[in-house]
C-alpha cells in the first residue's frame, strides 16, 4: 500500500480517508514557535465532490489513493453504461451514471474525454471544453425578429436543449461551451 | 536599538549543540554541529560573561519548517536585557512593534483569557480529556489520537486552530502567562508553576515575536532538557546532546534578565500588507 507522509502534502495530491478517494485542495502547515506542528488540509471527496477540513499530525502518513486521469475515447452508450476506449492500448473501461454526471448530455461517439479512474474504475467523466453538435430541433427564426433578445431553445443531436440566437436552423452545426452549457458560435466560424 | 542602548553582536550560526526543545528540529552541518535555531544560546552566554543589553539579527534554520507562514531559513531578531523584568521587555516589543507598523498595540492579554473566550475552557485549570473532547466537536482533532494525553498537544492544536487566527486582528497584541507544558529556559510563575512566565506576539492571527523572564538556574535547565530528549527518543526522533556550553555559563552565573525573539520576515510581509512570506523572500523555500 503506498502512502505519503504528511510532508509531501500539496494541492492534487490524491489519498484515502476514511474508505473514498480525496484530492487535496489546499494544504497549510501550522506550527507555533515552540510547539508541534499541523497540517490543516481542504480535500475534496471525489465520490461526493464534497469539500471537507481535515487535520493531521505533521510527520503522520496517509493511504495513497489510485487515482489518475486518462485521456478516453467515448465510443458509446449501451442504456446502462457508457464505453470508453483507451485509443492506444485499446483498453475498454465502462462508466456508470454517477461517473458520467453532466457530460451524458455533450458527448457523442469518438470524442475525446478526461476520466478520472480510482482503482482501475471511472469515477468521473469530463466532457472536453467545447463541443461540436448539430441541432436537431429549433423553431424556424423569424428573419429581421430582433425584439426577442434571448434567443430560443434548440435540441441538439445528443438531447441536450442550449439557447441559441434566433437564426440558427435545424440542421446546423454548432460549438457548445460544455462547461458554461451555452452556444458559442457556429462550428465552421472561428 | 542603538537608541534603546542595545548593542549589536553577532553570535555563530553553527553550533557544536542543538537546543533540546522537542519542537524544534535543527539542520546538521557535514562537518560537525548544527545550524542555530535561534541565536539564544550564544547571546545568554555573552550575558553570563558580563555583556549589557544585546541584540543578533539575522538568519536562523529550522528543519521541516516550510509554508504560508514558514521557511526553513528566516530572518530573526532577538535580544536580551540583564536585569530586566518581563514586563520591561513587553513594554519594549511593544514600542517596536507600534514604531514599525505604524498602528497602537492592543491591550495587553493572557493565554488563560483568551483561551477562555474562544473555548469556554480554563487552559490551566481544566483537564486534558476536555480539551481534546473539545477539540473533536470542533473537527479539529487528527483522525488517529494516540497523544490523548499530552496536554501540550492538544492546548497547541487548539490555540493554533481555533484562538490564534482570533487575535490581533486590527493591531499587534502581546498575550502574556503561556502554559508551562513546553517551557524549557524560562522561568515559571512564582505563585503557579503551571504557568510559565513567557509571552507571544501575535498579528492578524500571526504569531510575531516570543519573549520571556528567562530561566537562570542551571540545573533546572538540565533536568528539563532531559525531559525534552526523553519525548525525542520516544518519538523516535533524533536527540542531540545537551549545549553544555550554555549550561557551564548558567552555573558560572546568567544575571535575571528577560528576552525577546521576532521573526522579522514575518514582521515585514503583514506591514506590506501581504498574506505569506514568499513576497518578502528573494528565493523562498521552494524556488531556491
Amino acid at each position: 500500500m503506498a502512502t505519503f507522509n504528511t510532508n509531501q502534502f500539496k494541492g492534487g495530491l490524491k489519498i484515502i480517508l476514511d474508505g473514498d478517494p480525496y484530492n487535496i485542495v489546499e494544504n497549510e502547515f501550522v506550527k507555533p514557535g515552540k510547539g508541534q506542528a499541523f497540517n490543516r488540509v481542504k480535500l475534496r471527496n471525489l465520490k461526493t465532490n464534497r469539500v471537507v477540513e481535515r487535520t493531521f499530525k505533521s510527520g503522520d502518513s496517509v493511504e495513497a489513493a489510485d487515482v489518475f486521469n486518462l485521456d478516453l475515447q467515448f465510443l458509446y452508450h449501451d442504456g446502462e453504461f457508457w464505453h470508453f476506449m483507451e485509443p492506444n492500448s485499446f483498453e475498454q473501461y465502462q462508466a456508470g451514471e454517477a461517473a458520467v454526471g453532466e457530460s451524458a448530455q455533450w458527448i457523442k461517439a469518438q470524442d475525446m474525454c478526461s476520466v478520472t479512474l480510482w482503482n482501475g474504475t471511472p469515477l468521473q467523466v469530463d466532457a472536453p471544453n467545447f463541443v461540436t453538435l448539430a441541432v436537431t430541433e429549433t423553431d424556424p427564426g423569424v428573419r429581421g425578429d430582433t425584439s426577442g433578445g434571448g434567443g430560443k431553445p434548440a435540441t441538439l443531436e445528443t438531447g441536450a436543449v442550449v439557447r441559441v440566437p434566433l437564426f440558427i436552423e435545424e440542421g446546423e452545426v454548432l460549438k457548445v461551451d460544455t462547461r458554461k452549457g451555452e452556444y458559442v458560435s457556429r462550428a465552421n466560424e472561428n | 536599538m542603538a537608541a534603546a542602548g542595545v548593542l549589536e553582536v553577532d553570535t555563530p550560526l553553527i553550533s557544536t549543540a542543538a537546543p533540546a526543545e522537542r519542537g524544534l528540529q535543527c539542520m546538521a552541518v557535514e562537518r560537525g554541529g548544527h545550524l542555530v535555531p535561534s541565536p539564544e544560546h550564544g547571546l545568554k552566554r555573552l550575558l553570563a560573561a558580563g555583556a549589557g543589553p544585546i541584540y543578533q539579527m539575522g538568519p536562523v534554520f529550522r528543519a521541516g519548517e516550510a509554508g504560508r507562514w514558514h521557511n526553513p531559513e528566516f530572518c530573526m531578531l532577538e535580544w536580551y536585557r540583564p536585569r530586566a523584568a518581563i514586563d520591561d521587555i513587553i513594554d519594549e516589543t511593544e514600542a517596536l512593534l507600534g514604531a514599525l507598523t505604524g498602528l497602537e498595540c492592543a491591550p495587553r492579554t493572557s493565554y488563560r483569557a483568551v483561551f477562555l473566550s474562544v473555548t469556554g475552557l480554563d487552559p490551566i485549570e481544566c483537564a486534558t480529556d476536555a480539551l481534546a473532547a473539545w477539540a473533536r466537536q470542533h473537527d479539529l482533532a487528527p483522525a488517529n489520537m494516540a497523544d490523548e494525553h499530552d496536554r501540550a498537544f492538544w492546548l497547541d492544536l487548539i490555540m493554533s486552530l481555533a484562538v490564534q487566527p482570533t487575535l490581533g486582528e486590527s493591531a499587534p497584541v502581546c498575550v502574556t502567562d503561556f502554559p508551562a507544558e513546553d517551557a524549557v529556559l524560562v522561568e515559571t510563575h512564582p505563585d503557579d508553576d503551571r504557568v510559565a512566565w513567557r509571552f507571544e506576539c501575535f498579528w492578524q492571527g500571526v504569531e510575531l515575536a516570543n519573549g520571556a523572564q528567562e530561566l537562570t538556574d542551571a540545573a533546572t535547565a538540565r533536568e528539563r532538557m532531559a525531559r525534552e530528549q526523553t519525548l525525542r527518543r520516544e518519538a523516535g526522533r533524533a536527540v542531540p546532546p545537551l549545549d553544555e556550553k550554555l549550561l557551564a555559563a548558567m552555573t558560572a552565573g546568567l544575571p535575571r534578565c528577560a528576552g525577546v525573539a521576532l521573526g522579522v520576515d514575518r514582521l515585514l510581509a503583514l506591514v506590506c500588507g501581504f498574506d505569506s512570506l514568499a513576497p518578502v523572500l528573494a528565493f523562498d523555500w521552494a524556488r531556491r
